[in-house]
């Protein structure tokens, strides 16, 4: 690691998220206030394709003097995430001996975790719980930061909640955090987010000393066992009955379905077929039909 | 060597007043404080916010105006150096392509009031279609190009662009890149200097570049270039520090940070400006090192610049030519040659990381647009836009993506081949049909082709982060304006067959698409609403979803809408879905979707 005295030392805080949570505001609030304190700041981001929903990133480095305007892998002395699963994907570049994890509990989990169509198929989101991670880091705070939010009755201060706990690692004082926070907030929600960053600091302080509450840790999701699924499928297509309207082909949620050049119903892809029924459902001529049958052995 | 140039640079003002500012921010600063007078820009990440910030100063300062395209902004920054004033334009490296024909005549011509360009390139691909590296153009052109490093150096850099613009005759290209736009710093900030204007100078010997003209400008280009170099040499741009003999680094841009980062102690030479290159000044500083590495992102251009010069450097053995540079990477390439040591680093965590590509918002007017067109199973050429993300699942209905404007072109050659059996479509964006459809939509009128254009008209330039554009009805600073109105435009140009659909109507969308697509010849449907993020933020009352309806059919899933996800709960083998309150916007494309009803607004009871 750096072998840098504490006075030349600069520090790196990598704040994390998906886009519209506020990822933006949380680092150029911190940004402001290093300012403030005569340290030289650099704060990057990258926008453009990350609006919202894609993964969003910001460094922010202060110091004496600072160079790269980005933080090295294994250099951030905190790592800040808004949402669960996009902490775990920057989980190295925390420092290893020494870095702190600040994270939000709660998932957002992306349209593209949900594409699988095969029958008991999984999210594509990370298994892992707060307490793996905790044990995985140096300093892990796993806070449910959205469910504070909720309770004071705006969610979308939880990134206010977890700058208060992030206050805590951080030499600035109280005052001057509620300052700037006031600043950059909309007037009307002052208040609430002075609430949500004092609940932050005090989920930390009672993190310190063990009385803090636990996040609720969502619930493993409820698997289907490879062996609940005991049947097959097959699409029987009685063409002798089509007339050719198109209604299947148009929303068969897999597009496996298509009119041949006698403007008949034809399975075209089979392998794509989830046997969800739609079609048999939605053919006026009862043209279609998925027949189950048990899984042969 | 003192040159009445080099006052431009700052030196440190007991006054100055610091303030954080990105580097697009500062870029605009810079031309504010030159004393610009018209700035022209047609929007692009990075570059974007350039104009943007500029149009924040006073408008008697500065003409600050959206263009449609690249080459119109440089013409219009072209004509106002004509007039006699500053000028600027800013554009990302792939609009430099577009504006690349006027600079590479006004390069002959020269200037009469200060005329920069600044070029935003996108090393990493971050936001862009390709990863080309900007200086090639400079050199190309024979222009001078200024390479900041941070945003204190985007300002400096940018006023001293002005006086050299003047003082050497030539148009300047600031070249920065997608960290330094968008990296935050304290920057010192100076006063703004109002210039006489010299008013249209009559001299068509050099202002009209028709062959006898050019012949005698392009020999004082080669004239211009040395001088540029030899006052390069001397610059105060540029930084030499003392340090270790044996290693000596050349490097610029925010490259030097990352060296500063990984090797401080080494000598260093900072160049200021990647074209001309300071020859002497770097024969110097070779001699004075036992062995030399050049550190740059994207092209070894310093680097066969140097070479060319028959000095020995390394560079791209160790440095790669492909994506954006961090301080690991510097330090990577040192440690394979030799200079560093590897450190001993812990195992990494191995968590799978969960995939979250960009997506289009909950609500987009584009969704129903590619829903419809993928049932149509089309041939689709697609844009540049946030639209080019359909052409991955679960949307997948985009075949190409070229460049600015090629969709139409792309259509029409490929119903030209005579092959394609499948309708043939291009799908464009209202501000990308502005930028290059237009030419593309007449030429198809006017080679009689069968193809149908979809314009998603979302009234804005959505990917930048909702820009005005000619047919929004407002200008850069927001001020109401002439509107275009599409309709009539396409009707004027030859189109005969013309339908404007709701967005959020995919039944609609659906006929009207199949009925373009029986048409013969050209036909343009224009899919109409707007963005759900700009100009406001479209926010109507969230649907949810009946659990005990859904049929996990997965219907609702093929819009790829972020509001969408599956729940705890399962049909048949297959996820059920629930809708996030919060995300979704209320457009009803879901329900409209949806087989067995069960998508419903959420504050109706059902009992």
């Amino acid at each position: 690691m750096k072998d840098q005295s504490n006075e030349t030392k600069t520090t790196n805080v990598l704040i994390v998220g998906v886009g519209g949570q506020g990822v933006i505001m949380v680092s150029k609030v911190l940004a402001m206030i290093c300012q403030m304190n005569g340290y030289q700041v650099k704060q990057s981001e990258v926008h453009g394709m990350a609006k919202r929903g894609g993964s969003v990133f910001s460094h922010v480095r202060f110091g004496v003097q600072v160079w790269s305007p980005t933080i090295p892998t294994g250099e951030a002395d905190v790592l800040l995430a808004l949402e669960w699963a996009e902490g775990l994907r920057w989980l190295n570049y925390l420092e290893p001996s020494n870095g702190t994890f600040i994270t939000d509990t709660q998932h957002i989990v992306p349209p593209f975790a949900c594409l699988n169509r095969k029958r008991g198929a999984e999210k594509v989101y990370s298994k892992e719980t707060p307490a793996q991670i905790v044990a995985e880091v140096a300093n892990g705070l796993a806070l449910d930061a959205t469910m504070i939010a909720t309770e004071l009755g705006n969610p979308r201060v939880s990134n206010t909640v977890l700058l208060g706990t992030l206050s805590t690692a951080l030499e600035f004082t109280v005052e001057e955090w509620l300052q700037v926070i006031s600043d950059f907030v909309p007037p009307k929600t002052i208040e609430v987010n002075r609430q949500a960053f004092l609940k932050g600091r005090e989920w930390a302080e009672q993190a310190k000393n063990g009385t803090a509450r636990e996040p609720l840790v969502a619930t493993p999701e409820t698997l289907l066992a490879e062996t609940q699924i005991t049947d097959d499928f097959e699409l029987r297509l009685t063409r002798a009955w089509c007339k050719g309207c198109d209604i299947c082909v148009k929303m068969c949620p897999e597009r496996c379905l298509g009119l041949d050049t006698q403007q008949l119903v034809t399975l075209l892809h089979p392998e794509r077929c989830t046997g969800c029924r739609v079609c048999e459902w939605l053919c006026p001529d009862f043209a279609i039909d998925v027949i189950r049958q048990e899984k042969s052995a | 060597m003192d040159h009445p140039v080099k006052q431009s640079i700052d030196k440190k003002s007991k006054k100055a007043t610091q303030r954080p500012m990105t580097g697009n921010e500062a870029l605009a600063r810079g031309a504010w404080e030159a004393g610009v007078k018209v700035g022209s820009a047609y929007p692009g990440t990075p570059s974007t916010e350039i104009m943007e910030s500029l149009s924040r100063f006073p408008s008697e300062d500065v003409a600050a105006q959206w263009a449609t395209n690249e080459k119109v902004a440089c013409d219009v920054a072209i004509g106002a150096s004509f007039a006699g004033v500053r000028a600027m334009t800013s554009m990302k490296h792939v609009g430099l392509n577009v504006a690349s024909d006027a600079l590479m005549s006004v390069t002959y011509i020269g200037v009469n009031g200060g005329l920069v360009l600044i070029v935003c390139d996108d090393p990493g691909i971050h936001s862009s279609q390709n990863e080309q590296d900007s200086r090639m153009f400079a050199k190309f052109a024979m222009v001078p190009c200024l390479e900041p490093s941070d945003a204190q150096e985007a300002l400096d850099f940018t006023k001293l662009a002005f006086d050299l613009s003047e003082e050497f005759d030539t148009p300047v290209i600031v070249r920065s890149t997608t960290r330094l736009s968008h990296t935050r710093s304290a920057v010192k900030l100076g006063q703004r200097i109002e210039r006489d204007s010299k008013g249209f100078v009559d001299n068509p010997s050099k202002n009209v570049m028709m062959p006898n003209n050019a012949r005698v400008a392009h020999p004082q280009l080669i004239e211009r270039e040395e001088k540029l170099a030899e006052y390069f040499n001397t610059s105060d741009i540029n930084k030499w520090q003392k340090g270790r003999k044996d290693i000596g680094i050349i490097t610029l841009a925010t490259s030097y940070a990352y060296v500063m980062e990984t090797i401080p102690d080494a000598s260093i030479l900072k160049l200021g400006a990647s074209y001309p290159l300071a020859a002497d000044l770097i024969a110097d500083f070779c001699g004075s090192v036992e062995r030399v590495f050049v550190v740059e992102e994207l092209e070894p251009f310093v680097e066969n610049e140097i070479k060319v010069m028959g000095l020995a450097v390394e560079g791209k053995k160790y440095f790669p030519r492909v994506g954006e540079f961090s301080p690991e990477i510097v330090r990577l390439g040192l440690e394979n040659a030799g200079v560093l040591t590897k450190p001993d680093l812990p195992p990494p965590h191995d968590q799978r990381p969960t995939p979250r590509p960009p997506v289009l918002c909950a609500g987009c007017p584009h969704t129903s647009g590619y829903m419809a067109i993928r049932a149509m199973n089309g041939r689709v050429m697609g844009d540049i836009g946030c639209y080019t993300l359909a052409a991955v699942e679960p949307l997948r209905s985009i075949d190409t993506c070229v460049s600015m404007g090629s969709s139409i072109g792309n259509a029409i050659g490929v119903a030209k081949a005579g092959l394609e059996t499948k309708p043939i479509i291009a799908t464009i964006g209202d501000s990308t049909f502005l930028h290059a459809g237009i030419p593309a939509l007449i030429d198809a009128v006017y080679n009689d082709v069968d193809i149908t254009v979809i314009l998603l008209d979302n009234h804005i330039t959505a990917m930048t982060g909702g820009q005005n554009h000619a047919a929004t009805g407002k200008n850069l600073r927001g001020d109401e304006t002439h509107r275009i109105d599409f309709e009539k435009l396409i009707s004027a140009v030859g189109v005969k067959w013309i339908r404007r659909t709701d967005s959020y109507d995919i039944a609609a969308m659906y006929q009207t698409f199949r009925e373009a697509a029986e048409h013969k010849g050209v036909s343009v449907v224009i899919s109409d609403r707007p963005c759900v993020l700009d100009p406001v933020k479209v926010k109507g009352p969230a649907l949810t979803v009946i659990s005990e309806n859904c049929v996990a059919c997965q219907s609702c899933m093929n819009l790829g809408c972020p509001a969408l996800s599956w729940s705890d709960q399962w049909y048949d083998g297959h996820h059920k879905v629930k809708i996030d309150g919060e995300a979704c916007i209320g457009c009803t494309l879901c329900a409209q979707v949806c087989p067995a009803d069960s998508i419903r607004p959420l504050a109706v009871e059902v009992h």
